[in-house]
């Protein structure tokens, strides 16, 4: 067993695990955070994403005891006193979700691409969540959701959340 | 613009209101089955063959059971004392839920190891032994009927070749004369592959046995709760374990597409394990588990025929259909339907005569052939006539729009008997093409095409006009197991006048909870912001048959309405009374009635329902709350008009969707914003078996992409910018003229898909390619043709 210490959504923790034990069952299992999901066992889907030290990686494929030392975001941690997060509230208005289940993950992707990025364009964003997959929304929406939450993020105009459909 | 009748503070229909669920979901609060954490819950993991067809020699647990956390290993020996180690399928065939002597697909379960946590069920899995003895599988569905074939299920009575069921529509005489005396006839056999729903969450439960009270909470993912409590029952029955002590909970599912309705061995296990120890059992799957052994869709080989004039009339169509089910036929057909509603088929035209038919078989493949995202086989059915309609086009020298603007149903024509025995309910076939064509500029991309041509470069433009039948259904035809396919609503409303209704559908990220609640105060005038929706307790909620096959709102959906216009017509007696006038002298808006000719005299929606507590009429019963069973009088038949255009590389094959354009016609609307991103998710399940998804065996039964690493899910870089939009055909017969949309897209899109890809290679005299085209598939065809 080894002792590791990290913060998690800036609280700090302590933990005692198996140097078998992934952080994706870390998250959920040790500490019962379970807004962050696993979907595949090959690192494809990106369900399990979470924030090391500000960038996204896939839970699935680190181990817990290389977290040791460092900062980890889940989507539980998006949200501040002031509100929802930007990428959250962007989510919502564009209709960017359906069941949720891999939402977490794409949003803490995108943290970090609009991190880099602040304006992206539609083909970077596509990119940017390649590895992330969705079942239910075609993406359509999950591209205006990370535009609205950019415009946001920057203090320029709000695009529309009105569907096009017409 | 979608005109409301009501208000955006009351937020009935046609409202893009913002989904209520989305407040958990986008802060991790959801509550999939996982995330389920019981005190003394044991873990499961699941052995499972390597072999596609094996007997079993032995099975030793010892090593297993000497790891410290390892509690038991089950195997179907264990099971058979209890007569638990086989289980009706949902088309009243038998499953194994372990073996006892014989495996019949590579992932089969074998034994199920439960253990006090995860990772150690998952080293006592490893240290489980089997010793097989292989044999020759038969995983080629055209040779299950050889005389060589190994017989399948010689555990079946009277079951002496691999045969599963024939099954026929349409009047076969007259189709084949129409087709003697036709002046042109064409054909083509067409697969489609066999292809996995693949929601990001995989199947799984936590089954909680109470020893003391005899009582069985079984979380788990499962689109039809209500049903799968009653199959539970018909299972366990004998053991004890009867309809009134089983509590099936479905907590937020994470996509489900058909995937999550049948019954899988991993769940029966649980409940067998959960049931001797007394402890919570949680199994959940991994994600090469779930696409190796769970329930496919489609494999479906279907020979294709048309018959018409030499200016392009439609007359006849043929259809001859081989179907794959695997080991055991576990498809989630309504009972008196083997090949679900294939028979829409005939498509969107009007000719006045068919002949369709179909045989399954038994192979060494997993079982299945329920759904993606369409569970009743009408994507097998359409992707066949779009095609043919092509080929025919074609053959005619005809543009394929032309052809189907002179083919189509007129909306005058409605309700339309189709030549296997459907009655469609409306439609405006022209409209939506029409629409379509105007949006993607049709006729300058043929102008393009042309210019392209010339150029030597391959672009295609490909059209789909599909119609869909959904809304199953009707009780004197469907049912599954015997239960009849109504569905239901519950509603209560509190004598503050804010509501909660029940449903006996599931929603797996469809938003029942925003668009339920949309249909309700669309008919009551109660913000739909003040009504909860509940699905998917088995305790609480109305019995029901479950979300899939589009089917929610055009049963559970007009339930909801039926049942909120009973609560109007108590809410105008109360009215009348309160306001001591007659009932007549009444007029409704949304959210009050008032006094025809003096409309300052009215009473809110709000006031009577606390009337119906606190000030009800004398003799009417008090309260304010009403449940309906909706029994649909037909089907319901949305449609879609779905124009694409692909450019091909001339060197590596690479095809670029540029632009689809998918036009749906789903009659009135409840949510825009919703609708709309259903056909966008729909879309992407249409891309995806049309462009890169098939589960691919090699001859000895082994699958060859069952991960995530090379069966190839679409990103959003495959995905394209989808372009919607929408006619509207209410349903004359549905309460609230709606008919269902989720299936459409997934059913449209692949015909568009791969009518536009062929319309690109018909410079090399391509006439079809099987779904999935790759650049691979275009290189070797052309190769092959001697064309490169």
């Amino acid at each position: 067993m080894h002792e590791i210490k990290f913060k998690v959504n800036g609280e700090e923790k302590t933990a005692s695990v198996e140097s078998r034990l992934l952080l994706v069952h870390l998250i959920r299992e040790n500490l019962s955070m379970t807004g962050t999901h696993i979907g595949c066992d090959t690192s494809s889907c990106g369900a399990c994403t979470v924030l090391i030290d500000g960038k996204s990686a896939k839970s699935c494929t680190i181990l817990a005891v290389q977290i040791n030392g460092k900062d980890i975001t889940t989507v539980e941690g998006l949200a501040t006193a002031e509100g929802l997060h930007p990428l959250q509230e962007g989510f919502k208005e564009n209709h960017a979700l359906q069941c949720g289940f891999c939402t977490p993950g794409v949003m803490l992707r995108a943290v970090e691409l609009l991190e880099k990025n602040p304006n992206p364009t539609e083909e970077e964003i596509r990119w940017g969540i390649s590895g992330n997959l969705c079942r239910c929304t075609g993406y359509n929406n999950i591209v205006k959701a990370i535009q609205y939450a950019g415009a946001k993020m920057r203090g320029a105009e709000l695009p529309s959340t009105e569907p096009e459909f017409v | 613009m979608i005109k409301c009748k009501t208000s955006k503070e009351i937020g009935g229909m046609g409202h893009s209101i913002k989904r209520k669920e989305d407040a958990r979901f986008i802060q991790g609060k959801g509550n999939y089955v996982d995330d389920i954490k019981l005190p003394g819950m044991l873990y499961m993991d699941i052995v499972r063959s390597p072999y596609a067809y094996a007997k079993i020699l032995n099975i030793d647990a010892s090593k297993a059971l000497e790891i410290p956390g390892v509690v038991a290993v089950v195997t179907g020996k264990d099971l058979e004392k209890y007569n638990l180690h086989w289980m009706p399928t949902l088309m009243s065939d038998t499953q194994m839920v372990l073996p006892t002597d014989t495996v019949m697909y590579q992932a089969q379960e074998v034994a199920a190891v439960i253990a006090t946590s995860r990772y150690i069920a998952r080293d006592g899995k490893e240290a489980v032994m089997v010793e097989y003895e292989p044999m020759k599988p038969l995983i080629n569905a055209h040779k299950a009927l050889d005389a060589d074939a190994p017989l399948m299920r010689p555990d079946k009575e009277g079951q002496t070749n691999n045969h599963i069921w024939h099954w026929e529509a349409g009047d076969k005489e007259a189709t084949d004369k129409v087709f003697a005396d036709a002046d042109v006839v064409v054909k083509e056999h067409m697969y489609i592959p066999r292809i996995h729903v693949a929601s990001i969450e995989t199947c799984g439960c936590v089954a909680s046995y109470d020893k003391v009270d005899n009582h069985l909470t079984m979380y788990m993912t499962t689109q039809a709760p209500h049903a799968i409590r009653t199959v539970i029952a018909l299972v366990a029955g004998h053991v004890g374990l009867t309809e009134e002590k089983i509590r099936v909970i479905s907590p937020d599912i994470g996509g489900g597409f058909g995937g999550k309705v049948p019954v899988y061995p991993g769940y029966v296990i649980a409940i067998a394990v959960s049931f001797l120890t007394g402890s919570p059992i949680k199994w959940i799957e991994d994600r090469s588990e779930n696409l190796q052994a769970d329930s496919f869709a489609r494999d479906y080989h279907i020979d294709v025929e048309m018959a018409g004039t030499k200016d392009g009339k439609i007359q006849a169509t043929r259809f001859k259909v081989l179907a794959d089910h695997g080991y055991t036929d576990a498809s989630a057909n309504p009972s008196k339907f083997p090949t679900g509603l294939f028979s829409i088929g005939t498509g969107s035209y009007d000719y006045g005569t068919a002949f369709m038919e179909a045989d399954a078989v038994y192979t060494n493949k997993p079982p299945g052939g329920v759904a993606y995202r369409c569970s009743f086989r009408v994507t097998e059915a359409v992707h066949a006539i779009e095609r043919i309609t092509d080929i025919f086009a074609k053959e005619v020298n005809k543009d394929p729009a032309q052809l189907r603007f002179e083919n189509f149903i007129k909306k005058e024509d409605f309700p339309w008997k189709s030549p296997t025995g459907w009655e469609y309910d409306s439609g405006d076939y022209h409209a939506g093409l029409q629409k379509a064509m105007d949006a993607i500029e049709y006729d300058a991309l043929r102008k393009e095409q042309v210019e392209k041509r010339a150029e030597g470069k391959l672009m295609g433009i490909g059209i789909s006009t599909f119609t869909e039948i959904v809304g199953a259904g009707p009780s004197k035809d469907f049912d599954i197991l015997g239960i009849k396919m109504f569905d239901s609503a519950e509603i209560r409303v509190h004598p503050t006048g804010k509501a909660i209704a029940r449903f006996g559908t599931k929603s797996q990220g469809q938003g029942h909870e925003t668009t339920y609640a949309q249909i309700i105060a669309e008919e009551l005038g109660i913000p739909s912001a003040h009504i909860q929706i509940e699905e998917g307790d088995t305790d609480t909620a109305p019995y029901g048959l479950g979300t899939y096959a589009s089917r929610s709102t055009p049963t559970a959906g007009a339930a909801a309405a039926v049942a909120a216009r009973k609560l109007r017509d108590k809410a105008r007696k109360i009215a009348a009374y309160l306001m001591e006038v007659s009932e007549e002298d009444l007029e409704w808006e949304p959210g009050k009635f008032s006094v025809k000719g003096a409309p300052e005299k009215s009473k809110t929606i709000q006031e009577i329902v606390f009337a119906a507590y606190t000030n009800h009429p004398p003799g009417m019963e008090a309260g304010f709350e009403a449940t309906h069973y909706y029994d649909p009088p037909n089907l319901t038949f949305p449609s879609g008009a779905y124009i694409c255009v692909v450019d091909i590389d001339n060197e590596t094959f690479e095809i670029k969707v540029r632009r689809f354009v998918a036009i749906d016609d789903c009659g009135n609307i409840i949510n825009p914003m919703i609708v709309q991103g259903q056909v966008h998710g729909g879309l992407t399940q249409g891309i995806a078996p049309a462009m890169y998804e098939e589960l691919i065996y090699d001859e000895d039964g082994n699958i060859l992409n069952g991960t995530f690493m090379d069966y190839l899910v679409p990103t959003a870089v495959e995905s394209p910018s989808w372009e919607t939009g929408h006619t509207i055909t209410p349903s004359p017969h549905h309460p609230i003229g709606a008919k269902g949309v989720g299936e459409s897209p997934t059913v449209g899109a692949p015909p568009a898909i791969a009518n536009a890809i062929v319309d690109a290679l018909s410079v090399y005299g391509i006439q079809h390619m099987d779904i999935p085209i790759t650049p691979y598939k275009i290189w070797k065809k052309l190769k092959e043709m001697g064309k490169i």
